[in-house]
């Protein structure tokens, strides 16, 4: 179990992983994720969305964007390797039905765990319109796979690479302007801008979501480092989310909650590279 | 007064059984031995590391100690303790040097002698009905029940000699057991040996429950629970770690699907509570869970080598008065706070914590503000705690439970400058596996409902410890353990044999 079967790199920080996981495989619905740690010991516990699945293979797919260390070490791993531990599927499944036009908007990374949503809404017979964004062509991943499921396809770079120069924001404002307006949006990526998706469709009344990445440790309720704060209410992201209406959640307050670590993590960072970089010098000087 | 050495304790013992004659020890005789402190590391070393605190009594504070007991026929002591461990005959072994005999006879009743000395709250079970503390009108130096269990406990397995327990054949008939706590770990025991075959399956990526990811180091060395977990899987136990029943698999698959002829509940009582006061989501505001599991599981205290960050705090705010609460001060001290405030609406005997835990607390320069609870807690622009509104209380007119009301003083609001707030106010039950097994009864707090025999409302399906008590003990989960345990080996027994 939990055995690394392929690992492709999607662009120059995003690696894909093909997990043996049966159990996981079979369960898991799109919108839920994993909590991945790489060593029992001393390692953290991180959650990363299942990407996609094969339960007559047993394995998941997870994509990641390396940002610190344990994204680092996971870089590290090659085929053949083991994950220690996984667990999972957790959160709840996106809530998935035919309502009509549905626009799911990714950025980043959060392309990953928009591919399964965007694949279950078209499945369920909506016509579907993805918008992607990267600050780049190179940092833009999972194109083809979008390109297959999409009835339209719209394509955002901030440096006008490839498609348009733009924000996402802007072409989901357009679709909102027209009529009929989208009936519903899911946009998934970095806080910022599901915070900007949900204040660009909240004057036009379409409904929202969006799928919030909190820092997190057990995954099943037991800590609540994970809350939010959504409406009036304080919400557990592992157990009552990870999606929650974009429209009501305090994206402010979750920002800062990401950052709580920020100089302990920068440094576990820049210590876990030069660790790598001499391990590398190392194995370059041996004979 | 300086810190007694456990050298200069053993040698007071020592003295005093020199002085004894023990082939005719009087009843005024034994109340006059002292009550046998227990040897710990020095307040100014401890505060900074994660080593046990309480280093266990030595072979004549053991010997001194359990000569206290009078033998009462009546046993009061038996009577309060939850699993009725026959502790007058437990301490006479010690008395007579046989430590082998002593815990055989634990062990009849209790299976985790190691932890339930070190944990159990003993002033308020077993030590307080006890004849010596009532002759000498102080609880307190009632006999050290708990210390004696531990004390033999702890020869065992430092002997090597804990044995296996006989197993009886395989009956080809299979249990399953949700969460790895008390209650789990005494179910998998119970059935394993009348020959079932028994699967655990835990959330966490390590067993043990509570006394791994919540109950620090400090006060229970994790090589005890090991321990104990390798005798359970030599037993021929199955535990299957990231395993999260409700969502890896559901509950009603594992009776449905995978062949399960019984399923024990054991799911503990996980869910953290808040204050609901304005700035909890505040970065560095954490529930008990939280700050405790970083430290305890994640390993977050040893800096250099986990990969799990803990936050940096100057001035901890702690709110709660139980044994959660001195956990978290304590470890927020080991951490390297430099100030750490216990904050508890009540007055001091109201605390729930254990007698112990309050004094290791308070030695270890934890500052304890009691009748004075949290309103508000207060943040600059990028989100960081800056302070903690806390208003003060008096006690009022009891209230139905007799206890006297705590009631605010108005106006008494004041700013307690701290750069973070632990919540250690106890904690719900887990949502998760109710609702994901329909037709499972839970009352309104969430508990799971279960008879005398711990049997649900769904055939088959048993629960016991926090998930059905709420927030308890560990010797509680481990009672209920037993009874599902007897309950589902008859229920086993009456099936037609697998064949
Ligand atoms: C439900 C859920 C699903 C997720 N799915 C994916 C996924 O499919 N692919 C993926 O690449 N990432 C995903 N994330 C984010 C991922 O968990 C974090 O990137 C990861 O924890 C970083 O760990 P690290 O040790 O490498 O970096 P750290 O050293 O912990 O952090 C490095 C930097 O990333 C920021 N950061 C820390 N934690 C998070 C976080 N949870 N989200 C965003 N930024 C964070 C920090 O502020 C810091 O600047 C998901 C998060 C959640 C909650
Ligand atoms: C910090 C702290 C200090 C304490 N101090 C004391 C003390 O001094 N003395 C004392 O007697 N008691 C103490 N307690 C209470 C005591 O630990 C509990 O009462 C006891 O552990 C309950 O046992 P349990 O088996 O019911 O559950 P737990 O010990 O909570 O174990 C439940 C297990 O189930 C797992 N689980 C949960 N959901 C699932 C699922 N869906 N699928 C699979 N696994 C799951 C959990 O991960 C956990 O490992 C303390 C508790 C805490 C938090
Ligand atoms: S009540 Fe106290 S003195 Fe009496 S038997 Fe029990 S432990 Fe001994
Ligand atoms: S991650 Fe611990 S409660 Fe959500």
């Amino acid at each position: 179990m939990n055995t690394i079967l392929k690992k492709t790199q999607l662009s120059d920080d995003v690696v894909q992983l093909r997990v043996a996981a049966p159990l996981i495989a079979e369960e898991r619905k799109p919108g839920q994720f994993v909590i991945v740690q790489v060593d029992s010991d001393f390692g953290e516990r991180i959650p990363l969305t299942i990407a996609d699945a094969d339960a007559r293979e047993g394995s998941i797919t997870l994509i990641f964007q390396v940002v610190g260390k344990t994204t680092m070490r996971m870089a590290a791993l090659k085929e053949g390797d083991v994950i220690e531990n996984i667990l999972g599927p957790l959160g709840r499944p996106t809530h998935i039905e035919k309502l009509g036009t549905v626009v799911c908007v990714g950025g980043g990374i959060g392309v990953a765990p928009l591919h399964p949503i965007a694949q279950g809404f078209k499945q369920a017979g909506n016509k579907v319109i993805i918008i992607l964004g990267a600050r780049n062509q190179k940092l833009l991943i999972l194109e083809k796979e979008m390109r297959a499921i999409a009835d339209e396809l719209i394509i955002c770079t901030d440096d006008g690479s490839y498609g348009r120069k733009a924000l996402v924001t802007e072409p989901l404002k357009e679709l909102c302007q027209q009529a009929p307006k989208p009936d519903f949006v899911v946009a998934i990526g970095p806080p910022i801008m599901m915070k900007f998706c949900a204040e660009t469709t909240r004057p036009f009344a379409v409904p929202t979501f969006v799928s919030l990445n909190t820092i997190m440790v057990d995954g099943t309720g037991m800590c609540g480092g994970c809350r939010v704060t959504v409406g009036d209410e304080t919400k557990f992201v592992c157990v009552d989310g990870p999606e929650f209406d974009g429209h009501k959640v305090d994206f402010d307050n979750m920002m800062k909650r990401l950052r709580a670590y920020k100089t302990l993590e920068d440094q576990a960072r820049h210590t876990c590279k030069l660790q790598q970089e001499i391990a590398r010098k190392e194995s370059e000087m041996k004979p | 007064m300086s810190h007694p050495t456990p050298a200069q304790l053993d040698a007071a013992a020592v003295d005093c059984l020199k002085k004894l004659d023990l082939a005719a020890l009087k009843v005024k005789e034994r109340l006059a031995i002292p009550p046998q402190e227990m040897p710990s590391q020095d307040p100014e070393v401890r505060r900074r590391n994660i080593q046990e605190v309480a280093l266990g009594y030595t072979a004549a504070q053991a010997q001194a100690e359990a000569l206290r007991c009078l033998q009462c026929k009546n046993k009061p002591c038996v009577a309060g303790c939850p699993v009725a461990i026959d502790i007058p005959a437990f301490i006479q072994a010690i008395a007579e040097g046989d430590y082998q005999k002593s815990i055989d006879i634990i062990k009849k009743d209790s299976l985790l002698p190691a932890v339930c000395g070190r944990v159990c709250p003993q002033e308020e079970q077993c030590q307080l009905p006890c004849t010596v503390g009532k002759a000498l009108k102080d609880v307190n130096k009632s006999v050290s029940i708990g210390r004696l269990e531990r004390f033999v406990a702890d020869w065992e397995r430092e002997q090597g000699k804990v044995k296996l327990p006989a197993i009886k054949p395989e009956t080809g008939k299979k249990v399953a057991i949700i969460g790895c706590g008390p209650a789990g770990i005494t179910v998998a025991a119970d059935v394993r040996r009348e020959g079932h075959a028994v699967t655990i399956f835990e959330a966490f990526h390590k067993s043990g429950g509570v006394m791994v990811y919540g109950i620090p180091e400090f006060r229970l060395p994790k090589v005890i629970v090991k321990e104990e977990l390798a005798t359970l899987e030599k037993m021929g136990v199955t535990i299957q770690t990231n395993f999260v029943v409700g969502r890896t698999r559901k509950l009603l698959d594992l009776l449905a699907k995978d062949g399960f002829d019984a399923v024990f509940v054991g799911v503990g009582a996980g869910l953290p509570k808040f204050m609901n006061i304005p700035g909890e989501n505040l970065v560095g505001v954490f529930s008990a869970n939280e700050y405790l599991t970083r430290a305890n599981l994640m390993r977050a205290y040893d800096f250099e080598r986990a990969d799990t960050p803990i936050f940096r705090s100057q001035k901890v705010a702690v709110l709660g008065g139980g044994n959660v609460a001195m956990d978290a001060a304590r470890m927020a001290v080991r951490l390297g706070a430099q100030e750490v405030h216990l904050v508890y609406r009540r007055s001091r005997v109201e605390m729930p914590a254990r007698i112990e835990e309050v004094a290791h607390a308070e030695e270890e320069g934890v500052l304890f503000h009691l009748l004075e609870n949290a309103k508000r807690i207060l943040g600059n622009e990028q989100g960081l705690v800056t302070g903690m509104e806390c208003v003060r209380y008096e006690l009022g007119e009891p209230d139905s439970s007799g206890r006297r009301r705590p009631v605010e003083l108005k106006g008494s609001e004041f700013i307690m400058d701290v750069d973070t707030v632990i919540c250690a106010i106890g904690n719900e039950s887990n949502p998760l596996i109710r609702q994901t097994t329909p037709g499972l009864d839970h009352n309104k707090w969430g508990n799971i409902i279960a008879n005398d025999q711990q049997l649900t409302s769904l055939p088959h399906v048993y629960a016991g410890g926090d998930i059905v008590l709420g927030a308890a003990t560990v010797i509680l989960a481990m009672g209920q353990g037993r009874t599902a345990a007897a309950a589902i080996n008859k229920a086993l027994a009456a099936q037609p044999a697998v064949t």
